[in-house]
């Protein structure tokens, strides 16, 4: 094949495809039997970082930047005036199985501007898959970007062959995706999603009667939201991401701040900041949702439409519920210990081990890695020295975000790997 | 002080369990146990020399890990630190192991903290080489990679790439440490080269290397180019995940010549 011209799509088509956050790639369980190539049964493993700090563990890119449509939010757009390109499926397969055989990636992520018709698109990255698994062998991750409006069959094949599956709703509400992509309907999105899902739920239940039964998208399915592109608040975010966490067993919801890529009066113009602190505080939102046991509407309600920029999430929670401390540490629950401002999932583990053999002090905690330049408004602990004093959640506000301000600020990073 | 004993050691894993099983036995006082060309002889210390001992080590490993499966993991990957210091530090801990078993989740242990540490940046790294490793497809058909990791961590990676690199052969070398670890097909051998060039991802030919090998790197090095976002551009966050040590292995790192 010629280098030069597939270095040339490959340019293309990867630029066009960065603005797809989603790179997860764990999840799967693809096991290598017999000798074969790939292996996705661990964790996913992120090979390297770009420069603006995303994590590349996927070939993420577009089968081809033509479209028929034009969403406003969108580089692919018909009317954007730029070069066009298109893969042919054995170049992606070529590409993939070379890059991955040099320990490059964990796999592919395939999605794809509309060429003629959603399911002509979509068979197209099926073929893709399918030569991956039949041909070469390969039990690597892959994740296809479902095509908006196609066909149930062709979702149906789809999961055959992929680990995971996602169709990005890209703006939160329905009136936001009326204005900016008035060509699709919300429907388009969500028919896809419940055929996966019902699907997924279809072969776990006939895998445990028949265990032949092949796997379907066995990492589930995801989606993505951009935010910032339409007036939504956070809540209204926050409360769809939960709508399609539970109503389509989502795996992941994906927020991704808004890259102006166009000048369009319905849009934020060029130039215009992407908002990554927000997008920030809405992964840590998510984080607490799913794993410390939040409910959205204690984070996130009538009252509180929007999260705190200065402080995140949990740290605000706790402000608005001063009530509800000090908690002491060598008494309570998992769960409450979970809620405390600097505390982690795993400092709550390391607490709950270590405080079966002593009382803990602050000298402990310390070491245990606790943030005490936060938690210490909020527990006791086997000491006299006592911080938390009857103060107003101002005060305690003012006093961290005093003794913290380059920690704030390194928390600019959509992915987010330090927690407390 | 007195009738402190130091323990040498040939340097192995099992000759470190070796030397665990033999303080146990003598019940003596250890000043300290020692690679034997590590040389920093306690000046009051007498020293004892441990012959490796299959037996002996396979009875300590044995004796933690029916008890506790993590502990014994932990040791192993807090030895692989090559901190200095570490094996008396580990005697320690594994003493305290024996007296009481779940002393392994107290955290408010010194020593019990300290090991999990250093286990801790031992499996960091681990995991930075499953990621960092860059192969080279060789003209005799052996994917390539030299790597130069700040911990030993060549025997926890083999079993990753064994089992996701089944049906190509492949070779990763330890520079520092000089020696590697090759799949031939069948299994993962340990292997020590006479090496005149040292393979960096410089994305130059080399006659070693197919033709092919110089354009994949480079479509890759473009590839990651054409991933970045400029607006979102974040170097601190970048070399906080990709440390500026391992770019010299790193293809995407390096300019084509
Ligand atoms: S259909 Fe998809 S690729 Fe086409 S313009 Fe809309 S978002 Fe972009």
């Amino acid at each position: 094949m010629s280098f030069e011209r597939i270095k040339e799509k490959l340019n293309i088509l990867a630029d066009a495809a960065k603005y797809d956050v989603s790179c997860s790639s764990s999840g799967s369980k693809r096991t290598n039997t017999d000798n074969k190539l790939g292996d996705s049964s661990g964790m996913g493993i992120c090979h390297s970082y770009t420069e603006d700090g995303r994590c590349v563990s996927l070939l993420k890119i577009l089968m081809t930047n033509y479209c028929i449509f034009d969403c406003a939010y969108c580089v692919t757009r018909k009317s954007n005036d730029i070069k066009r390109a298109a893969f042919k499926i054995q170049e992606v397969v070529d590409l993939t199985i070379n890059f991955y055989r040099r320990n490059y990636i964990e796999g592919l992520f395939l999605s794809s501007g509309i060429f003629k018709s959603p399911d002509y698109t979509m068979e197209r990255l099926i073929a893709v898959a399918k030569k991956l698994r039949t041909e070469e062998n390969f039990n690597g991750y892959i994740h296809l970007k479902s095509i908006p409006g196609a066909s149930d069959e062709l979702m149906w094949e789809a999961g055959l062959y992929a680990d995971r599956l996602s169709v990005n709703i890209e703006v939160p509400t329905i009136s936001g995706l009326k204005l900016l992509a008035p060509e699709k309907k919300h429907d388009d999105f969500t028919r896809p999603m419940l055929k996966v899902k019902n699907e997924i739920v279809r072969h776990k239940e006939e895998k445990k009667v028949i265990k032949s039964t092949p796997k379907y998208a066995p990492a589930g399915q995801s989606t993505q939201m951009i935010i910032g592109a339409t007036g939504e608040s956070d809540k209204d975010i926050m409360y769809s991401a939960t709508h399609y966490y539970k109503n389509y067993n989502m795996k992941r919801v994906y927020y991704s701040g808004y890259v102006p890529v166009a000048d369009d009066s319905r849009l934020p113009p060029i130039g215009s900041q992407v908002p990554m602190l927000r997008e920030n505080r809405l992964y840590q939102t998510d984080w607490l949702l799913r794993f410390y046991g939040f409910g959205v509407g204690e984070i996130l309600n009538k009252e509180h439409p929007n999260l705190d920029i200065d402080v995140d999430p949990k740290l605000s929670w706790a402000l608005r519920n001063l009530h509800l401390f000090p908690v002491d540490i060598n008494m309570a629950d998992k769960a409450m210990l979970a809620r405390v401002p600097g505390i982690g999932m795993k400092s709550v583990h390391k607490i709950v081990n270590a405080r079966r053999f002593r009382k803990l002090n602050w000298n402990h905690l310390k070491n245990i890695g606790i943030a005490l330049n936060r938690a210490k408004y909020f527990i006791l602990c086997d000491s006299s020295h006592w911080e938390h004093r009857d103060w107003e959640a101002a005060k305690i506000k003012g006093r961290i975000l005093q003794n913290s301000t380059g920690k704030f600020r390194k928390e600019y990073s959509s992915q987010l790997s330090l927690f407390n | 002080m007195e009738n402190a004993k130091t323990l040498i050691y040939d340097g192995s894993f099992n000759g470190f369990l070796t030397a665990i099983f033999v303080a146990f036995e003598e019940r003596a006082q250890i000043a300290d146990i020692q690679k034997n060309r590590s040389g920093q002889n306690g000046l009051f210390s007498e020293t004892e020399t441990v012959f490796t001992n299959i037996e002996k080590a396979k009875r300590v490993w044995n004796g933690i890990q029916k008890k506790n499966h993590n502990a014994v993991k932990k040791i192993y990957f807090a030895y692989l630190s090559e901190t200095r210091g570490v094996e008396l530090l580990l005697y320690r801990y594994i003493r305290k192991l024996f007296a009481n078993f779940s002393t392994y989740s107290d955290f408010s242990d010194g020593i019990v903290l300290k090991i999990s540490q250093l286990a801790k940046s031992v499996g960091r790294e681990k995991h930075r080489m499953e990621a960092f490793v860059r192969f080279q497809l060789t003209q005799d058909e052996i994917y390539f990679a030299n790597i130069e990791p700040d911990f030993d961590v060549l025997p926890l990676i083999s079993k990753h790439f064994r089992s996701r690199y089944a049906d190509q052969q492949w070779l990763i070398y330890d520079v520092k440490r000089d020696y590697g670890i090759f799949y031939d097909l069948e299994r993962v051998e340990i292997v020590s080269l006479d090496l005149n060039e040292i393979y960096s991802n410089s994305i130059h030919q080399s006659d070693r290397l197919l033709v092919d090998e110089h354009n994949y790197q480079d479509l890759w090095n473009n590839y990651f180019k054409s991933t970045t976002i400029r607006s979102r551009i974040n170097r601190k966050l970048h070399t906080q995940h990709v440390p500026k040590r391992y770019w010299k292995y790193l293809s995407e790192k390096r300019e084509a010549v």
